[in-house]
């Protein structure tokens, strides 16, 4: 192996400084969540306590954090299991050029760049001119899928361009219906994409703001629960709070990436299990 | 099953057909199956892209009163805004925080990805250095917002380190609430659109195509220039998009990292919304539309996006 140039520790350096960039303000308000009860929003610490995060369970301290919870972890169930099925589809559905196939790209294309507030502002204005009532599993779930679908359908694009379609053409010799053939052969083999898919169908669900700013009606998702707190609470308590969902985040980030790892290596160790509806 | 078998074998009738043949998805022309396949998908978007899209172009025509809009056909909305001196402030300024935050992801984005794709040579170093990187993609963009106030009010990390160090004096005004909190959260929250699509292309450059450059005598830098940098220009131009149009869009960070201070046109947008003033938020979002629109098909001319995947 060549002897490391002097440009590589430079590099070396700047990427270590990128990641203290990106992560410091996260661990420091990790740290300061954990201000004792009469500190304040920075440095220095006054003791160390829960008392803040104790605070977080006591609702008339801090509104329904609870219950936007519980919103945001069921729209995000609902709009991954969606946007994997969707975008599963959409992949399927590309990998042949048909007449359509191009605009429908470039609406795709579209729906990834449009400023988050038109998605919100006329979702809001078809639902209240129509006379229905905005609500988040209704007009907040469909303004979702506009930013989730597109990551996943890029995805799939991805994937598919790189599949080997002697696999299938194997499968199809050997008398598999199109159905089987998805089934049991191209499903397992993209599975661990799929897992892609669906972790960014759940995390960009959970933490959308503005594609649900209108359209989620009275009852708030968590960000916004939170970015309502942001205006009135000057108090460690938003620390508290953003420190317990970015935890939850990593977890469901380690979640993810755990069920990929362990995909890939049984998929190393059986080979493809591609073939076995026909025992 | 029979509704289904129906009109295609209608359509096929010239042409010889396997007698009896179940119904099957292999079996139908490829057109069909793409647009069958692909139904769910339209049928999102058709709801909640174009439809919303026309209902915003359609209430910009509308009038308002002070507490409820009714339809029309009138130019008044487009007229006040643009005859108003603010409208052109505040569109300069998003566009200057779109070229500022662009320079900057572009310049730390393609460092990183550098890095990354020739200087790490492991691939799992690569991979996990990867994922170091993306993972605060997948968390909440107001807590990373947020996570900034420590750091740079007036008791704040930032001034309090340079007073203790003898720096200043005062501490700085201008850190928190102010064009530079402004874009350095930008900068914080859309570096990585910029790393994951360079980092991309970069790992499908031929690597024996920079050796090549090295055997011919070129030297680092001029590989740099004239082999890495043209390979690399797709993944730049999809980084840009996503930047350009993420900070052009943007109303929650301007906001919320200005204090209310500043404004661009997600604002200004945002604001009329909170005043019920529908048509005229309309306006302001068809004139941002067109503006974000043009500026992609700029960037478009230079990528086969579709050729990228």
């Amino acid at each position: 192996m060549e002897k490391r140039s002097r440009s590589f520790y430079v590099l070396a350096a700047f990427f270590a400084l990128f990641l203290v960039f990106l992560y410091g303000p996260t661990i420091t308000i990790a740290i300061l969540s954990f201000q004792g009860p009469q500190g304040g929003l920075t440095f220095p610490m006054r003791g160390v306590s829960l008392h803040w995060f104790h605070d977080l369970f006591q609702q008339q301290a801090v509104g329904d954090i609870w219950g936007s919870f519980g919103r945001s972890l069921v729209l995000g169930l609902m709009v991954m299991a969606t946007t994997v099925v969707v975008s599963v589809m959409g992949g399927l559905a590309f990998r042949k050029r048909f007449p359509g196939s191009g605009v429908i790209f470039y609406l795709i294309v579209t729906s990834l760049v449009i400023p988050s507030i038109l998605i919100s502002l006329g979702v809001g204005l078809i639902f209240s001119q129509s006379g229905l009532t905005v609500h988040w599993s209704t007009s907040g779930f469909g303004s979702q899928l506009t930013w989730t679908l597109p990551f996943g359908l890029l995805i799939m694009f991805a994937v598919f361009n790189r599949f080997d379609k002697s696999y299938e053409e194997a499968a199809r010799d050997q008398g598999a219906s199109a159905w089987q053939t998805v089934r049991h052969v191209v499903l397992p083999i993209i599975a661990p994409m799929l897992i892609g898919v669906a972790l960014f169908g759940f995390t960009l669900s959970y933490d959308e703001f503005a594609r649900t700013l209108l359209t989620a009606g009275s009852y708030n998702t968590l960000p916004l629960e939170i970015y309502g707190m942001t205006t009135n609470v000057t108090t460690p308590v938003i620390f508290a709070l953003g420190t317990l969902t970015t935890a939850f985040s990593f977890l469901i980030i380690a979640i993810f990436l755990g069920v990929v790892l362990v995909l890939r290596k049984r998929q190393a160790k059986l080979g493809s299990d591609a073939g076995q509806g026909m025992m | 099953m029979t509704d289904q078998t129906h009109p295609l074998s209608n359509a096929e009738t010239t042409r010889p057909v396997p007698e009896k043949a179940p119904f099957s998805l292999s079996r139908l022309p490829d057109a069909v199956t793409g647009w069958l396949l692909s139904l769910p998908l339209v049928f999102v978007l058709a709801f909640f892209l174009i439809l919303p899209i026309i209902m915003i172009v359609v209430v910009s025509f509308w009038g308002a009163t002070e507490f409820s809009i009714y339809p029309a056909f009138q130019f008044d909305n487009y007229e006040f805004l643009l005859t108003s001196p603010v409208t052109y402030q505040v569109f300069l300024n998003t566009i200057k925080y779109a070229v500022i935050t662009w320079a900057f992801t572009l310049l730390i984005g393609f460092t990183i990805a550098y890095f990354l794709a020739f200087h790490v040579r492991s691939l799992t170093w690569q991979i996990v250095l990867f994922l170091l990187c993306t993972i605060p993609f997948w968390t909440s963009n107001i807590i990373r917002m947020i996570s900034w106030i420590p750091f740079l009010g007036r008791n704040g990390i930032a001034n309090s380190t340079l007073i203790s160090m003898g720096v200043i004096d005062e501490p700085l005004e201008w850190l928190l609430f102010s064009d530079f909190s402004v874009i350095l959260a930008f900068v914080h929250l859309y570096t990585l659109f910029m790393v994951v699509p360079i980092f991309n292309t970069m790992m499908r450059i031929d690597k024996s195509l920079i050796e090549a450059a090295y055997d011919n005598g070129a030297s680092g830098f001029q590989t740099l220039t004239n082999v890495i940098i043209p390979l690399t220009k797709p993944g730049i131009m999809i980084g840009s998009i996503f930047v350009v149009t993420l900070v052009m869009g943007d109303f929650i960070t301007v906001r919320f990292m200005s204090g209310s201070q500043k404004a661009n046109v997600g604002r200004l947008i945002s604001n009329d919304i909170a005043l019920l003033q529908y048509p005229s938020a309309a306006a302001t979002a068809v004139i941002l539309l067109i503006t974000v629109l043009i500026v992609i098909s700029i960037l478009l001319r230079f990528v086969d996006i579709r050729k990228e995947l």
